[in-house]
C-alpha cells in the first residue's frame, strides 16, 4: 500500500468503498433484525425481515458467495416472505383494526438474550480461529453444481423427496375439512 | 480485530441476529412472528457457515450446507404456516398463549 502523501490510489479508494459497503449491509441487517424482534406492529416486523434478508444477501456477496446471495433473494424474499405475508393477512381478524402483537415473558427473554449474546461474544473473541490467508472464491456456481452432483447427490435427492412430502403435508393440513369427508 | 471486515465481524453480526431471533421466538405472542424469529436464527447460522467457508476452510462444503438449510427453512415455513392456519380455524386466533390446550 502506498503512503498517504502520494494521494489516495485507486486501490485504496476501492478498499474504502468495500469496507463502507460491508458496514452498510451489516447495519441494514442488524437494525432490521432488531425491528423483527421488537417492532410492535407485525406488518412492520415482516418488512423489517425483508430488509434483513436482503442485507444478508449483500453480506453473502461480500463473502464471495454469489450463488447463495441469488438463492437467498429468490427463495427467502420471493418465497418465504410472501408466504409469511399471506399468513398474516389471512389470520388477522379484520374487525380489530390495528395489527399489533403483544409479548409475553418479556423480562426473562431479555435476560436470556443478553446471557446468550455475552456467551457468544466471549466464544468469538476467545477462540483462536484458524484463519486461512486464501483470497476467497472466484466464482462458486460451478463448484457447487459439481459437489451437488457428485459428493452430495444422496442428500440432494433426499431433499427433493422431503420437498414433495412437505408439499403434500402442507396442503393436507391447511385444507379445510369438509363435513363428512 | 480491525476495521476491514474479517471473520469476527461476520460472527458478531450472526450472534446479534441469533439473539434477536431468540428474542422473537421467546417473547412474541403471534405465532407467525415466532416463525419470523426462527427464520432469523436460521439466517444467522447460514451467515456463520458462509463466513467459516470463506475464512477458515476455504472449501465449498459450507455453501452446500447453506443451500440445504435454505431449503429446510422454506419447507418449515410452508408446513408451519399450514399448521398456523389449522390452529386459526380451530381457535380463531394465532396467539401462542391461547393455544395451550393442545390435547385431543
Amino acid at each position: 500500500m502506498r503512503s498517504p502523501r502520494y494521494g489516495k490510489s485507486r486501490m485504496e479508494i476501492s478498499q474504502i468503498l468495500h469496507i463502507a459497503g460491508f458496514y452498510l449491509f451489516a447495519l441494514i441487517t442488524v437494525v432490521a433484525g432488531f425491528f423483527v424482534a421488537f417492532a410492535q406492529n407485525i406488518m412492520r416486523a415482516v418488512f423489517a425481515l425483508m430488509f434483513a434478508l436482503f442485507g444478508m444477501a449483500g453480506l453473502f456477496l461480500f463473502l464471495h458467495a454469489d450463488f447463495l446471495a441469488a438463492t437467498q433473494v429468490l427463495i427467502y424474499v420471493g418465497g418465504v416472505l410472501v408466504l409469511l405475508l399471506f399468513g398474516i393477512m389471512l389470520t388477522q381478524q379484520m374487525v380489530e383494526a390495528d395489527i399489533r402483537t403483544g409479548r409475553i415473558q418479556f423480562a426473562p427473554t431479555l435476560l436470556a438474550m443478553f446471557i446468550v449474546l455475552g456467551f457468544l461474544l466471549f466464544l468469538i473473541f476467545k477462540t483462536p480461529w484458524n484463519i486461512s490467508t486464501a483470497s476467497g472464491f472466484e466464482e462458486t456456481t460451478r463448484g457447487i453444481g459439481t459437489l451437488l452432483m457428485t459428493e452430495w447427490l444422496l442428500p440432494f435427492e433426499v431433499a427433493s423427496i422431503l420437498l414433495l412430502a412437505a408439499l403434500v403435508g402442507a396442503v393436507s393440513i391447511a385444507r379445510a375439512r369438509r363435513p363428512g369427508a | 480485530m480491525t476495521l476491514a471486515p474479517g471473520l469476527h465481524h461476520y460472527l458478531i453480526i450472526a450472534a446479534l441476529l441469533f439473539c434477536f431471533g431468540l428474542c422473537a421466538v421467546l417473547s412474541r405472542r403471534n405465532g407467525i412472528a415466532v416463525l419470523m424469529g426462527i427464520e432469523l436464527i436460521l439466517n444467522a447460522a447460514n451467515l456463520n457457515f458462509v463466513a467459516f467457508s470463506r475464512y477458515v476452510t476455504n472449501a465449498l462444503g459450507g455453501h452446500i450446507f447453506v443451500i440445504f438449510v435454505i431449503l429446510l427453512a422454506a419447507i418449515e415455513a410452508a408446513v408451519a404456516l399450514a399448521i398456523v392456519f389449522a390452529i386459526y380455524r380451530h381457535f380463531k386466533s394465532v396467539e401462542v398463549p391461547q393455544v395451550h390446550e393442545m390435547q385431543g
